[in-house]
């Protein structure tokens, strides 16, 4: 641990993701202060794509940052043709997570392997950017099954509707991860929202008593639908929480690639070195309505819009990786044309048209159909036999 | 069961204890955990002695949160564990019902069978025993009316061993009703031969009680069909019933889901009358299913129409009121003598 004061710490008194503070600069704060977030979120790289230094988070490696802007850029062709997938009526509804690919990419990236990734319906971005296929993973809102891929095979658990719930399965993995001896760390996503929800509650504490490897990663894009933060909590900030639980609180700027990577892969080498959990707070934006059946003009104004537009994530990575001549023209080409595969794929996928067998309503409901779902079943095949007669 | 030199008094609350160290000690991924299950083992002693046997990491106290017990349990058993989580009591069992209804019934099925959960949810349940309110709930139908779920309900210390194993070892989630007020209710039971069923044949071997009702009585003029809290009080009609020269058949149901049509279907149509028992209240419970699926299978075979004796339509009553509220014996033969026997 550090015990320099850096320009950014503002008066934290120590760094948030060590376990435990060696000493309390500031005496007159008491030891469990290294809990607190620091007092602004973590950015290393500003707006304008300029470096900004943090004694507790170096910078992540330039080739690092490259291979997670090309996900960045492909996050956002996902989130702008899943829009258009849905004017065509091709998919019953998206949750955009536009202006939040950052930490979409992030909470991907900083997992290894044999980690889990618990999200939510607004990261489909993140499902991608750990291997699911795009079609499995649009399938839930394709419509012909409420899942779509095998969450064994990337360790992503199916995506979670209602809101925190997937926080404590989230945690239940961990336990018994932690009981089997496997090094295993979970990603555990949420809103600003479901902060307010019991299980979020629960969650942080069942993982803090049972000193669980999980980092706990809301995403404050500042509306639940239509309800601002200021409705959902009055605490400094949802990183505050932490302390309440005796765990770790960090704030990150949510739009900023470099220190998400910087601050979920602490959270991350932490909690697999048997530090236990962290609760991170990405600041985001969500720049698109909740979905597009959602209308964010009967909530919230144009102009504040349009502040957060020069905040956005690709911008500022581009202008940076530019910057370092990491980036250049024909790269920038490639990772678009890239993206625009991906694009292709779901748009082939999601054209097609599905057959969907009526079987499937009974086939999974348990492992072996009980009697009256077999007799339920032959009746729909009788019905529907005489039906093509 | 045949008493021999290896038959001993068991408890019905003794037999789970056994049938959860014997599960534990036969599976290394079975866990246990709850409410005061640790050191304590549990307000009802169901987990006694677990913690000290297997280690807190086998057995353990968690926070005191049902929602985090249940979906940290879908999340072990994710991972490969087979959670035993005790809800305290029935009514203690609500803040998790989003747990339950959301995730744990649709996991398998929102994942066409690519995620399991193999994990029991043990609920004391029902009244009988004088409990202060939110202690005493049938909230079987709950549980019953939301697809994904197994429900049993024991009502004998053999069925108690044998279903509690049956349950940890079954491949989807089961909601496991304990009768509370049975949990003190005795019999003779050989348990060596009961767990030496539970050798390398697993359920197969120790007879499988998993959508498998019962015949608890045999008898001829009408049927009886109830579960768990009710069943002694059935037998105890059905003995009262023969010194009047009445023959009672009584079912045990005892796995509300799946359901055993061919049992009690068959058994109505011999006898071509019925009585439905159970203490829930009656309005869209598990007694008006088991009615419904009885008149749409033998109505030819009936004699008269099948009726209830339930719960009435209110919150569980306050003790010194409860004994108007239970189904009683007195109730069970009252209502059979209201299934037309002038016209027979």
């Amino acid at each position: 641990m550090t015990t320099s004061t850096g320009k950014n710490r503002k008066g934290s008194t120590g760094n948030p993701l060590d376990h435990m503070p060696r000493t309390a600069p500031d005496s007159s704060r008491a030891a469990e202060s290294f809990m607190l977030p620091q007092t602004a979120p973590v950015q290393l790289v500003d707006p304008d794509g300029r470096h900004v230094h943090n004694d507790m988070y170096p910078l992540p490696d330039g080739r690092q940052l490259l291979t997670a802007y090309r996900q960045l850029v492909i996050g956002r062709r996902v989130n702008d043709q899943a829009n258009a997938l849905v004017r065509q009526g091709r998919m019953a509804v998206y949750p955009s997570s536009h202006g939040q690919e950052a930490c979409q990419v992030a909470a991907a990236l900083t997992l290894g392997d044999g980690d889990w990734l618990f999200p939510t319906y607004r990261d489909t971005v993140a499902v991608m950017a750990r291997g699911v296929d795009p079609i499995q993973t649009l399938t839930l809102l394709r419509g012909d099954w409420h899942g779509g891929y095998d969450p064994y095979e990337h360790k992503v658990s199916i995506q979670a509707t209602p809101l925190a719930t997937q926080l404590l399965h989230a945690v239940g993995v961990a336990h018994a991860a932690k009981l089997k001896g496997e090094n295993t760390v979970v990603m555990a996503m949420c809103g600003d929202g479901a902060t307010s929800e019991g299980d979020f509650h629960e969650a942080l504490n069942f993982a803090a008593v049972f000193h669980l490897p999980v980092v706990f990663f809301v995403q404050n894009n500042q509306y639940a639908i239509s309800v601002p933060l200021k409705h959902q909590s009055v605490a400094p900030s949802l990183a505050h929480k932490a302390i309440g639980y005796g765990m770790p609180g960090e704030r990150v700027d949510g739009n900023d690639l470099a220190a998400l990577l910087g601050v979920l892969g602490k959270g991350v080498d932490r909690a697999r070195a048997g530090g236990g959990p962290v609760l991170v707070e990405a600041h985001t934006y969500r720049m698109q309505s909740h979905t597009n059946a959602d209308d964010a003009t009967r909530y919230r104004t144009d102009e504040e819009v349009q502040a957060w537009l020069p905040k956005d994530p690709i911008i500022r990575m581009r202008s940076y990786l530019s910057g370092l001549h990491l980036l250049t023209e024909e790269l920038e080409q490639e990772f678009a044309g890239d993206a625009e595969q991906v694009a292709a794929r779901m748009r082939d996928g999601l054209n097609a048209e599905v057959q969907v067998d009526p079987e499937d309503l009974f086939r999974f409901v348990y492992t072996n159909p009980t009697p009256q779902l077999r007799e339920q079943a032959a009746k729909l095949r009788d019905e529907l036999s005489r039906e093509s007669l | 069961m045949t008493a021999t030199t290896t038959s001993t008094t068991l408890t019905f609350a003794k037999a789970l204890n056994t049938a959860l160290a014997d599960e534990m000690e036969a599976d290394p991924t079975v866990v246990v955990f709850g409410e005061d299950v640790g050191p304590l083992g549990g307000v009802f002693r169901i987990t006694d002695g677990l913690t000290k046997r297997f280690g807190e990491e086998r057995c353990f106290d968690t926070p005191l949160a049902e929602s985090g017990i249940m979906g940290m349990a879908v999340g072990m058993a994710m991972n490969g564990l087979r959670p035993v989580v005790e809800m305290q009591f029935d009514a203690f069992a609500y803040p998790a019902f989003e747990q339950v209804v959301s995730h744990v019934a649709k996991m398998p099925n929102r994942t066409r069978g690519k995620v399991k959960l193999p994990m029991v949810i043990r609920i004391p349940y029902a009244g009988g025993i004088g409990g202060v309110e939110h202690h005493c709930d049938s909230s079987e139908s709950y549980y019953a009316h939301t697809p994904g779920l197994t429900v049993v309900a024991p009502a004998t210390v053999q069925d108690a061993y044998t279903m509690l194993r049956e349950s940890i070892r079954h491949p989807d989630p089961v909601v496991f009703l304990e009768p509370k007020k049975l949990y003190w209710s005795k019999d003779e039971v050989d348990l060596p031969a009961l767990q030496a069923r539970w050798g390398a044949g697993g359920a197969a071997a120790a007879g499988p009680r998993i959508g498998r009702a019962v015949v608890a009585r045999e008898g001829s003029d009408a049927t009886l069909i109830t579960y768990g809290p009710s069943v002694p009080t059935a037998l105890q009609a059905a003995e009262a019933a023969a010194a009047e020269g009445r023959s009672l058949e009584v079912i045990d149901v005892r796995s509300l889901v799946p359901f055993d049509d061919e049992t009690v279907t068959a058994s109505v149509r011999k006898t071509g009358r019925a009585v439905v028992i159970a203490e829930a209240p009656g309005f869209a419970s598990v007694a008006s299913e088991i009615v419904a699926r009885v008149q749409e299978r033998c109505f030819h075979s009936l004699a008269a129409p099948v009726l209830r004796v339930t719960g009435f339509d209110i919150p569980y009553p306050a003790p010194k009121l409860e004994q108007y509220y239970l189904p009683s014996v007195d109730r069970i033969l009252d209502t059979v003598d209201e299934l037309q026997w002038e016209e027979a």
